[in-house]
């Protein structure tokens, strides 16, 4: 800011956008209009045009959230929560923070294993995404700058259409009677059709098939990045082509693994559309829970918990992404 | 090396199949005469039965056009929020704040859907009873609603882009005519915004499809009456397949591959004329 105000000269004026202040606090009380004229140029309005909406659409809610999980259930009221915050006849602020919903979270046997059973399906949707993503990525990284392009826009191109339709159209693929099936039993490979649909399988096709491109593209921008002249030095040195991956190429590629995993387990953990279309009915995860809390149930106390408690778990992933989202900015400015 | 690119090259392969194969099948089963989808009915097929009844179809028709209005709203105010701060992250310098916007733009990347729309839900529930409590307002849970849910994370993909394209050149262009006495707004409408024209586009695009798109989030803020296209699917589809719901994709995916082609082949265009115009600036 300080640096900005300086460049542009505005530090003592109002800026452009002075004459509209005046107009606007003319009748206002003085002491405001003097602190507006003295302190606020357009550049600080331009700052605070999109910190005002993120903290009132984005921070607040979260503060909401905060707060109602700690409320006390009530079916009946409206909305179905009592108020944490409440003024007494005699004019005393009460408050009431009732750990109850937390604690039925980790004690519930539903919801534990949901818990468990989320991160695990999201981790080994990471590590099979990692798995085929790499090479894809490492293909596109090496391809003749030609083919590269084409080869990128095919990955981004089922990206641009429907989520919603893609994840649907591998019920058609893996139904009983769905084409998966028919083909294997048409060439004879098996007798009677694999059950294949509502299985942890399938929730992990879907995930990997609907989180591939996100693993890639942070893994090709960083493939394409390396200096391949440190590759010839190491088999001029000696080393043979997985040795030279392992110790050359797979290090180097680190920032791109991890921007690409968190990219994969952060959203795979809260899923929800993926596991209702896909999924098992016998074992839900944890953002079909919430879900169910709040429109069934009603019960926003606790689906407010569950929001909390999963963003406890995923903040450390988070900030691990915001991390390495910043260095990167950094390093594309030099 | 040789046997490392062929594996590479062979997992590229495989891929692909993985990727394209249940877009295909669904396009190719949207010309299918049975109403089983997945059982293909030679004597009567191809067919257009299908995109017929979609046509007709008035929930369909109707949740559509009221996605594409949500969706062109939401990504103008994307646009405008997330060039602003995508602005003031990479050119505004150190100011006190900086690193919590740059959490706030970041966050919703990654943030859980459900986590978003229980949030924005329980936020629109507080502010009807603060507007009721205070003004006697009452609005009702519905377009207005979504569309800023849906702004608020779109923007966060439309200042990444902004942000990584400003920091791909630096502020020697935007310096010469602040020092040639423009003003700032002049400044940035006059030689920022057509530096980042591109990044402005694919954001938009990027926020008009991730807006179109959206179930979940969506499913938490509308109101009764105001279904979106991915709420009606939603419902149709948790009943089972629909042929109507095939033929639907295919005009999509129709759709997105022709916009795709066409924008990579004008952004290709303008990369070689801004080349050559470059080369024409350094040789003169």
């Amino acid at each position: 800011m300080r640096t900005a105000g300086a460049r542009t000269g505005t530090r003592e004026s109002p800026g452009r956008l002075g004459p509209i202040w005046t107009f606007l606090f003319r009748y206002g009380p003085p002491r405001w209009t003097e602190y507006v004229l003295n302190n606020w140029s357009g550049q600080r309005l331009v700052i605070a045009i999109p910190y005002a909406w993120l903290l009132l659409f984005f921070l607040v809610p979260f503060l909401i959230v905060l707060k109602i999980s700690f409320a006390e259930f009530s079916p009946l009221g409206r909305p179905p929560y009592e108020p944490v915050f409440q003024w007494l006849d005699e004019g005393a602020l009460q408050i009431k923070l009732l750990v109850g919903s937390y604690v039925y979270l980790f004690n519930e046997p539903l919801y534990v294993s949901a818990w468990i059973y989320s991160v695990k399906v999201a981790f080994f949707s990471t590590i099979f995404c990692l798995a085929l993503g790499y090479p894809m990525a490492y293909a596109i990284a090496r391809a003749p700058p030609t083919q590269r392009n084409i080869f990128l826009m095919l990955i981004i191109l089922p990206f641009w259409t429907s989520f919603l339709l893609r994840v649907y159209a591998w019920i058609g693929l893996l139904k009983t009677d769905g084409v998966i099936n028919n083909v294997l039993q048409y060439f004879g490979i098996i007798d009677a059709p694999l059950a294949m649909m509502n299985t942890s399988f399938a929730v992990y096709i879907g995930i990997v098939y609907s989180y591939l491109p996100f693993m890639i593209l942070p893994l090709y921008s960083n493939l394409e990045k390396h200096d391949l002249t440190l590759l010839e030095a190491a088999n001029d040195l000696g080393a043979g082509p997985v040795r030279s991956f392992m110790r050359v190429t797979l290090p180097l590629s680190m920032p791109g693994v991890v921007a690409g995993s968190l990219l994969v387990f952060i959203p795979a953990v809260g899923e929800y559309v993926i596991p209702s279309l896909l999924g098992r009915t016998d074992q839900l995860m944890v953002a079909k829970l919430l879900s169910d809390e709040f429109f069934l149930n009603r019960d926003w106390p606790r689906a407010s918990a569950v929001a909390i408690a999963m963003l406890l778990l995923l903040v450390v992933p988070i900030m691990l992404f915001q991390h390495f989202q910043n260095k990167e900015l950094q390093a594309a400015k030099r | 090396m040789k046997t490392q690119g062929l594996f590479s090259k062979t997992m590229l392969g495989l891929g692909f199949v993985f990727l394209y194969v249940p877009i295909l099948s669904m396009v190719f089963f949207s010309f299918n005469n049975s109403r089983l989808v997945t059982v293909w009915d030679a004597a009567n097929s191809p067919t257009l039965k299908w995109y017929g009844r979609l046509f007709s179809d008035g929930a369909i028709l109707s949740a559509a056009w009221l996605s594409i209005q949500v969706a062109a709203m939401t990504a103008t105010g994307a646009v405008i929020l997330g060039t602003l701060a995508g602005l003031v992250l990479s050119r505004f310098g150190p100011f006190k704040g900086r690193a919590l916007l740059q959490g706030l733009t970041t966050a919703p990347l990654v943030m859980p859907e459900v986590i978003t729309g229980l949030s924005m839900l329980l936020l629109f529930v507080s502010l009807e009873q603060l507007l009721q409590f205070m003004f006697g307002w009452q609005f009702d849970r519905g377009v207005a609603t979504i569309t800023i849910a849906h702004i608020t994370f779109t923007m966060a993909y439309v200042t990444v882009v902004v942000q990584s394209r400003l920091a791909s050149f630096d502020d020697s262009l935007e310096e010469a005519a602040l020092d040639l006495g423009a003003r700032p707004a002049k400044v940035f409408f006059r030689i920022t915004v057509p530096l980042i024209l591109p990044a402005i586009l694919s954001g938009w695009l990027l926020a008009f499809t991730l807006s179109w798109d959206d179930l979940v989030v969506t499913q938490f803020v509308s109101g009764p009456g105001s279904n979106t296209l991915p709420m009606v699917i939603f419902s149709r589809v948790r009943l089972g397949v629909s042929p109507v719901v095939n033929a639907l994709a295919t005009i999509m995916v129709l759709i997105v591959a022709l916009g795709v082609v066409l924008s990579a082949f004008l952004m290709r265009r303008q990369e070689q004329r801004r080349k050559r115009e470059e080369q024409m600036a350094a040789a003169g």
